[in-house]
């Protein structure tokens, strides 16, 4: 790891006076998948958000692929094309079919001519097994296939790294498997990948290291076993608990220092 | 139902349902619509009988003087109004587009100039833009020369009041589109104004076509008001048209003819958009 993909260095961000990140530090390496776990309001869609800035951070430094994305004079639109983004809803563009959904941002932003935009665009939708797809329109689609024609139009546009907000969060639980092998398959072909997500068996399996956030800061970073299977902190290991075993929760007073009530940005 | 009282009767003890006294639901509804009915069968039976139906056919329906309007209230009168809606519409379209990207521009200026565009030609009689760029205009700048003569001028007045209406309808449609839209375009590289060109725009325009369509109509109507800027035979639309051939031949017949031209147009373009609306929808859905 030469030189990380992904950097973040004191990062604070305010909605308001509502301070959802406190301080964070990150560094991801080439080729990393860094999964991102925490209860809701703990700020790590908003974490992830910064990382392209489509949150802008109060204070702090994002770097990806060794430049600046917090200097106001940084072409921001020429980084993000580095950067592919995945979104909890999909996002898909509904005026557009599949394929023109693929197409139109290779062509508008990297100025590809129409052969090879449909010709990358025809490989993408290969790789997320949705070839026999092209001419249809995502309200056709199932939740689980617009959420693979949406990494398939991130991928189209040769993004170095890929961030993921919680993107199977909004799926029938039927669905979820299909885009996490999707996303698996990325992971073991190298990409960079950042992901928040509630999957702990993605996490566990997929990742190479387990980041816990709780009230704005990171609480733990290891290795899946370590954070997952061997969690250091109570926070996390009563995380884990609730989310393993849901049933099992019991009620509790809510303490005034959790951001609690949600993030309004992950809802 | 969320009486604790009523919640707390046993359901067990089902009871035959209350019969109310006198007429029953059924009875009471099928009274109500015979009353209707009844009412309406009236009213038209009093019109035919109480209406003088020669005098009537005389008024408005002479085939000779309906005969003598061909061609020229459909090659000349519909087409001066087709061609003063239309070039109103472009007006007010490219205009409105302007005006509510303003009223959504970060820049406060652009805002409140927007805001006051709205507020003035929203609140101003059509009737009065018309005289002011007829009348006021020539004589408070001398020497300039409206391009277009008559249809420039036309263009104009129905553009301005037009786009005051349809910025805010343009407005409502892009703000209708979901942020996430946007994200998405700029997550992918676009710029702002390239996503809101390529992604936001096109999305609002399906929102907002019914609503477009039903100013076209209203501008249709509107064109009506060209007769106060005094227009020379040749620039005549159907209204103007209409009232000149009814005065000279002291026959109501031309403004029937002239009105029916207007539906000509009017229900056919309210199909059209019903149908589109209908398949906007099955693909944005």
């Amino acid at each position: 790891m030469s030189r990380p993909e992904i950097q973040v260095k004191g990062l604070h961000k305010s909605f308001g006076d509502n301070e959802v990140l406190k301080g964070i530090d990150l560094e991801i390496g080439q080729g990393e998948v860094v999964c991102v776990i925490g209860p809701s309001g703990s700020g790590k869609s908003t974490l992830l958000r910064c990382v392209n800035l489509l949150e802008e951070p109060t204070k702090g430094q994002v770097f990806v692929g060794g430049t600046e994305l917090t200097d106001p004079d940084v072409d921001i639109d020429a980084v993000r094309r580095r950067i592919g983004m995945v979104f909890q809803q999909f996002n898909l563009f509904p005026h557009l079919t599949v394929t023109e959904n693929l197409t139109l941002p290779q062509r508008r932003v990297l100025g590809r001519d129409k052969a090879e935009a449909a010709k990358v665009a025809a490989e993408n939708l290969e790789r997320v097994g949705l070839a026999e797809k092209a001419g249809a329109y995502p309200s056709s689609l199932s939740g689980g296939q617009q959420q693979r024609v949406a990494i398939a139009r991130a991928l189209s546009m040769g993004p170095a790294v890929m961030l993921f907000d919680e993107p199977t969060s909004a799926l029938d639980p039927e669905l979820v498997g299909d885009v996490l092998a999707v996303m698996r398959r990325l992971a073991n072909e190298g990409m960079t990948m950042m992901v928040v997500t509630h999957e702990m068996t993605f996490a566990r399996e997929v990742a190479d290291r387990v980041v816990f956030m709780d009230g704005g800061v990171v609480v733990e970073d290891g290795t899946p076993a370590e954070v997952i299977g061997n969690p250091r902190h109570e926070r996390t290991r009563h995380f884990l608990s609730r989310l393993l075993d849901p049933a099992m929760a019991e009620v509790e007073e809510e303490t005034s220092d959790q951001v609690g009530g949600g993030d309004p940005k992950t809802d | 139902m969320s009486d604790p009282a009523k919640a707390e009767s046993d359901p067990a003890k089902t009871e035959p349902a209350p019969r109310r006294k006198g007429l029953t639901r059924r009875q009471k509804r099928g009274l109500s619509q015979g009353i209707q009915y009844a009412l309406f069968v009236a009213a038209v039976i009093a019109f035919a009988v109480s209406a003088d139906w020669g005098r009537l056919k005389n008024q408005f329906a002479q085939a000779d003087i309906a005969e003598q309007m061909f061609p020229d209230v459909i090659t000349l009168a519909l087409k001066n109004t087709v061609l003063y809606t239309l070039s109103g519409f472009v007006v007010g379209l490219v205009l409105g587009m302007v005006i509510a990207l303003m009223r959504l521009s970060s820049v406060g200026p652009y805002r409140w100039f927007a805001g006051v565009y709205i507020e003035i030609f929203r609140g101003l009689p059509a009737l009065l833009i018309f005289i002011f760029i007829g009348v006021a205009v020539p004589l408070a700048f001398p020497g300039t020369e409206i391009v277009g003569g008559t249809y420039g001028k036309v263009a104009l007045a129905l553009g301005l009041v037009a786009a005051a209406y349809m910025a805010e309808t343009i407005r409502a449609g892009i703000q209708a589109v979901p942020k996430g839209q946007m994200e998405a375009a700029r997550s992918l590289g676009f710029s702002p104004a390239r996503a809101m060109i390529s992604i936001i725009i096109p999305q609002a325009f399906r929102i907002i076509l019914p609503p477009l369509t039903n100013e076209l109509v209203l501008l249709f109507k509107d064109s009506s008001l060209v007769l106060f800027l005094g227009v020379t035979l040749e620039e005549r639309e159907l209204s103007k048209y209409g009232r000149d051939l009814a005065s000279t031949t002291a026959n109501s017949t031309p403004i029937l003819v002239a009105g029916l031209c207007y539906l000509l147009v009017t229900i056919p373009l309210g199909f059209v958009v019903r149908r589109m609306e209908a398949k906007a929808q099955e693909a944005v859905k």
